[in-house]
């Protein structure tokens, strides 16, 4: 019932908003907290800080621009029954792989691994010219047809991306209740007394991060056919540190909080410029941040909840005044 | 605490609202006002504002607006910087962007939007106008090639190098400063033996140092600001003092300026490059004392990045005047005379476009030498007048070699 609030007004804006509201500012806030929703999912229930969100996302992008029409003349064209699967089983295998090797870290050690396998997949994007096409990546990348219209339209693509916002909040809610996810809070929450009851802790992290790859690699993907390209530049230190200020500006309470997080980003990098003198609108954005941190430690989202309550509490005391 | 994120709410909510007056032309400006290149960013503005105010600010009686958005040399912010120009502010003209890789994903963006007219600003990368072109991508100015136009004869033939190897950045921009480098030197009988491919940013060129072939006669050095300056010094300090033959972006007065041990390496240095910071011209030197009188803070000259934000600025501003600022056509008319428009250059040449809405340009090939007070500066020694994209060679032939790319061309 609580989420109708929210959904009703989320399927009607296409009819009152400009195609420049609808596409920059919600659909991309749409894609960018889909992804760090994968971030908030692992910080959330597994207790890991994951730098390496960007680069699941960029594995899915790469192999959507890789199996499909592209304009660089590089990878093998698949149909679109085969290679999107293909491209969430891509994503998955590489989050089940940074797992892996992240699997005994936790804190700041966690941070550095994903980190360096984050940057490492950049520079590797960069140089290699086969699979990627390096600094330039592919262009040309189109989201399939959608009869004589395509999906990239700004209404089909918010209404998709919508759709996919939504499943994956459910998955991420069904996942923590089922008990593959109760297994991987108690991961977070004592992993010595697992091991103490003959549950091993390693196939529960493996398969928290291949989930975060799952939502991470469609994100990805919408982000490709949104952008109808990818390139190094889809998976460099810029966006890591994007998602991450998401996840943390949005709140990790619930997973919905990283498109609070998403929203607010976006406004702010498209409209900071106009705003204030040009030398210095990264300047007002970093300043709105640490305002939005340092007011809200918690996140935007649990700011809103503590000024809903308050309200309530306010309205509920009034008539016995 | 509770004023302050209401504050915070109402700056964010405030964004929404740009108040621009529905007479006015509205051009838009995509420059790098971020990160490494933001100085160099900052200079390109500074061409387009001298453009518009060479015209009084207005055009056929209708102030012009400029809505500058800054991009971070990626594609994807090129594009989204231009797009929000389009769908947002409702411009129809677009000056920019800057770099390489962002002029190719504009040139696939302009495609989308037939009624909005993309004027490049410095971005150089070959085939933004030479391979599948697109009717609405102008470039007044020339590609990374084009620049170095003349270095190759003057390497080989008056400098007498015959085997020179190559270390560059591994992105568009210096495929295409090697290939106008090497199609001149290899026609001319050099060779290059090998090249070096390091990543932008890199910081430890030691392996690159010491794999240099010992016998060759110089190092053709395409690196832009900080990794030039990065690689000479490593490489004087390693004890070598082989000639250096620099790109455009590489012998540039930032790399100059820097007060390193490489300088004495420097000295006699050739390079290729469309604006010369000491020309003794009379329209360069209109050029550089306007800008130094608008922009007392500028750099000492005018760069590379304003030289052709002012060139994208100014034929936008002439064709404007022509159309009386009327774009309700979808720019048909406006684009139909930025295709005939012939203006002069600040350096002295008549800028005029080829087929694919390509500049045919001048170019310099310039020389370090050390001012009388101990500085380093460059100055021309030759100019190479009407250089075209495909440098004087049949379009053909030119275009059967293939795309540039680390392994083309090649001349062992």
């Amino acid at each position: 019932m609580r989420y109708l609030i929210v959904l009703i007004p989320a399927l009607l804006l296409p009819f009152v908003l400009t195609d420049f509201w609808l596409a920059q500012v919600l659909t991309r806030s749409l894609i960018l907290g889909i992804i760090a929703l994968s971030l908030s999912f692992l910080a959330t229930y597994l207790g890991v800080v994951s730098f390496a969100q960007a680069s699941l996302a960029g594995v899915a992008g790469y192999a959507i621009a890789y199996f499909g029409p592209n304009t660089v003349g590089i990878g093998v064209p698949l149909p679109f029954i085969v290679k999107l699967p293909l491209a969430l089983l891509l994503a998955m295998i590489a989050g089940a792989l940074i797992g892996f090797v992240a699997r005994r870290s936790r804190g700041i050690y966690a941070i550095m691994i994903t980190l360096a396998i984050g940057v490492a997949f950049f520079y590797f994007t960069r140089q290699n010219y086969v699979l990627f096409n390096g600094f330039t990546g592919f262009s040309g990348v189109l989201p399939p047809a959608l009869g004589d219209r395509s999906w990239g339209d700004p209404r089909p693509l918010y209404y998709l991306s919508l759709g996919v916002a939504i499943i994956c909040v459910a998955m991420v809610q069904g996942f923590v209740r089922s008990p593959l996810g109760l297994a991987v809070q108690a991961v977070r929450d004592a992993p010595g007394r697992l091991l103490a009851l003959g549950i091993p802790t390693t196939f529960p992290i493996i398969a928290a991060f291949a989930f975060s790859g799952l939502i991470a690699g469609s994100g990805g993907i919408l982000n490709a056919w949104f952008q109808e390209r990818v390139s190094s530049f889809s998976v460099g230190f810029g966006p890591i540190i994007d998602i991450l200020i998401i996840s943390v500006i949005g709140g990790l309470r619930h997973p919905t909080g990283a498109f609070v997080g998403a929203i607010v980003y976006v406004i702010l990098d498209i409209f900071a410029i106009d705003l204030i003198d040009r030398d210095r609108f990264n300047l007002l954005i970093g300043i709105v941040l640490l305002a939005i941190v340092v007011a809200a430690p918690n996140g935007l989202q649990q700011l809103a909840i503590d000024w809903v309550g308050a309200l309530r509490k306010r309205a509920a005391k009034t008539p016995a005044n | 605490m509770k004023n302050l994120k209401i504050a915070v709410s109402a700056l964010a909510l405030s964004a929404a609202a740009v108040p621009a007056s529905a007479d006015d032309i509205k051009i838009g400006v995509i420059s790098i006002l971020e990160g490494a290149f933001a100085a160099l960013g900052q200079d390109g503005i500074r061409g387009v504002e001298m453009a518009i105010a060479d015209a009084g600010g207005s055009v056929a009686g209708k102030d012009v607006e400029l809505i500058v958005v800054s991009s971070d040399a990626s594609p994807d912010s090129a594009v989204a910087a231009a797009r929000r120009l389009i769908e947002q502010d409702g411009v129809q003209v677009i000056v920019g962007p800057l770099s390489g890789s962002e002029g190719l994903a504009l040139r696939d963006l302009s495609r989308s939007y037939p009624e909005v007219t993309i004027i490049n600003g410095s971005s150089g990368a070959q085939d933004t106008t030479l391979r599948d072109p697109s009717e609405n991508f102008y470039r007044f100015g020339g590609d990374g090639a084009q620049w170095m136009a003349g270095v190759g004869t003057y390497a080989h033939d008056t400098l007498g190098y015959e085997k020179v190897a190559i270390v560059a950045e591994d992105y568009s921009f210096p495929y295409t400063q090697v290939l106008g480098f090497m199609s001149e030197f290899c026609a001319a009988g050099g060779t290059v033996p090998e090249k070096f491919w390091t990543p932008i940013g890199n910081a430890d060129y030691s392996s690159v140092v010491y794999s240099i072939p010992q016998d060759v006669d110089a190092i053709f050095v395409a690196l832009g600001g900080s990794d030039a300056v990065s690689f000479l010094t490593q490489y004087q300090q390693a004890g070598f003092n082989t000639p250096i033959i620099g790109g455009s972006i590489t012998i540039d007065q930032t790399v100059l300026s820097s007060d390193a041990s490489f300088r004495d390496m420097l000295l006699g240095a050739p390079a290729g490059t469309p604006t010369v910071s000491d020309f003794d011209s009379p329209e360069w030197t209109a050029f550089s004392a306007a800008y130094a009188e608008a922009y007392p803070d500028g750099l000492g000259a005018p760069s590379i990045f304003a030289h052709h934000y002012y060139m994208g600025g100014h034929a936008a501003m002439l064709a404007l005047e022509e159309v009386g600022g009327d774009l309700s056509d979808g720019g048909a008319a406006f684009r139909a005379v930025l295709d005939d428009l012939e203006f002069v250059q600040p350096t002295g040449g008549i800028m005029r476009l080829d087929e694919n809405r390509n500049g045919i340009v001048d170019n310099f090939v310039i020389e370090v030498f050390e001012r009388e007070d101990g500085s380093l500066g460059t100055r021309a020694i030759e100019v190479v007048k009407d250089v075209n994209q495909t440098l004087g060679q049949d379009l053909e032939t030119f275009l059967a070699a293939g795309p540039v790319s680390r392994d083309n061309p090649s001349c062992p």
